[in-house]
């Protein structure tokens, strides 16, 4: 999968967890859940929205190295067949 | 025959508006069943009725706004015998509609009986609603958070006013409840996934089993214990307001089954479709701002319940244990109980226990 399209799929989850936020204005270089008010419960959901469009299983173990959008995106990408 | 009155879906409602009934004349229904679908302040409600039944008349029209406790409808008991039919053909009740139309109007909040339909029969289709909810008229999402402001705004002072509270702290180690979660989580797949905040609620009920001066209302002067342990939990709407609807039987439940409950609460609190039994019967609040980063938080007790538990930021301190200093992630509970019902001797022992049930999350 290209990398614009784990983007554009990433956002549009984004979107619909959180309606009200303002997706020019995310900084995709410093906290993601902080930006978005991403609760635990808003996490989780958006992880198994993930996991139902991009077919990504992401373990807890591994929720540290996804601090911001960008991180985010990276392990997407190397998880993710091209 | 018996009569059906609105139910208070919380001490902070006072009437509400019939949007749609579920049922109609000649219907038999059962005990839980859901017959209405009722406008609050906070959110769309389909109420249950608690009576198994016939429907003889339905009183109040759709798109009425009537107080709390006024008649609905009437009902005849199962044996009871149907009166001679009426020889008027009583009116189609509500406005014809596709179900996709019906469920479409109500997540975008219009109005149905306001739309002109131009399906069969004048009925409202899909297309009808979407049409409706674009053209610009009242903002009816700024109405609703009017209305829930000066909700809660009425419950809170009703609280503050009546409720003399107390308040606790305790400062609860939470590895073992991590570790064992987390233990647990690792064979889960992402979508069966357990949150603490579950494990934090089994906790609380099953420490309440041995607290239930703590888990009921406060009515008419005196304390009434609750049925069952019917956790409120505090959610906060993405667009502002917040309400407590009830997990039932929270004691009961294994932690998966409450996740799964919880999620689904969250889910339906956000999209404003929550059932008259889990507004009207929660036993006692549970309250988690952790995620905002409080350290701790002492809540209004929701009226007419006698206590609410506050869960604050786990966060990693110094902490002494077996004469050794060691960094341990510390959870601030906190209870505010009401006077009327219990004393700070109870509270402060409640507190403890929960703290230990939390050292035995095998055990939840």
């Amino acid at each position: 999968m290209k990398p614009e399209e784990i983007k554009s799929q990433v956002l549009g989850i984004l979107g619909k967890i959180a309606p009200e936020l303002d997706q020019g204005g995310l900084r995709a270089d410093r906290p993601l859940r902080n930006q978005v008010d991403l609760d635990s419960m808003d996490w989780l959901n958006f992880l198994v929205a993930l996991h139902e469009r991009l077919k990504v299983d992401i373990p807890e173990a591994d929720y540290g190295k996804l601090q911001t959008l960008d991180q985010l995106l990276t392990y997407l990408k190397e998880r993710l067949p091209a | 025959m018996m009569e059906f009155k609105l139910p208070s879906l919380g001490a902070d409602m006072e009437q509400g508006k019939l949007l749609e009934w579920r049922i109609k004349p000649g219907d038999a229904v059962k005990r839980g069943q859901v017959i209405a679908l009722v406008d609050t302040s906070k959110a769309a409600v389909d109420v249950e009725i608690w009576h198994d039944g016939v429907v003889e008349e339905l009183v109040t029209k759709p798109g009425e706004t009537i107080p709390v406790g006024t008649v609905m409808a009437r009902l005849r008991s199962a044996g009871e015998v149907a009166p001679a039919p009426s020889p008027t053909i009583s009116p189609s009740l509500r406005k014809p509609a596709s179900p996709a139309a019906r469920k479409r109007a109500r997540e975008l909040d219009v109005d149905l009986e306001k739309i002109a339909g131009t399906g069969p029969h004048g009925s409202v289709t899909l297309e009808d609603v979407e049409k409706a909810a674009k053209a610009p008229g009242p903002a009816p999402s700024i109405d609703r958070q009017l209305e829930m402001r000066k909700a809660i705004a009425a419950a809170m002072s009703r609280s503050k006013r009546e409720i003399p509270h107390y308040y606790l702290a305790e400062s609860i180690p939470m590895r073992r409840a991590i570790d064992h979660l987390a233990r647990a989580n690792e064979k889960r797949p992402v979508t069966e996934r357990v949150l603490l905040g579950a494990l934090q609620l089994k906790a609380v009920a099953l420490t309440l089993r041995n607290f239930p001066d703590l888990n009921g209302f406060w009515r008419d002067g005196a304390f009434h214990p609750g049925a069952g342990i019917h956790v409120g939990v505090a959610i906060s709407l993405r667009q502002g307001g917040l309400v407590a609807p009830a997990i039932h039987d929270v004691d009961q439940r294994s932690p998966e089954d409450l996740m799964r409950a919880l999620a689904d609460l969250v889910k339906r609190a956000r999209a404003g479709s929550l059932r008259s039994s889990e507004m009207s019967d929660p036993t006692i609040t549970v309250t988690n701002l952790g995620e905002q980063g409080v350290e701790s938080v002492f809540g209004v007790i929701y009226p007419p319940q006698v206590a609410l538990v506050g869960f604050g930021r786990i966060a990693e301190r110094a902490w002494v244990e077996d004469g050794a200093l060691r960094a341990v992630p510390l959870l601030s509970a906190t209870l505010s109980g009401d006077h009327r019902a219990s004393d700070g001797h109870r509270g402060a022992r409640f507190l403890a226990a929960l703290r230990d049930q939390l050292q035995r999350p095998e055990e939840l």
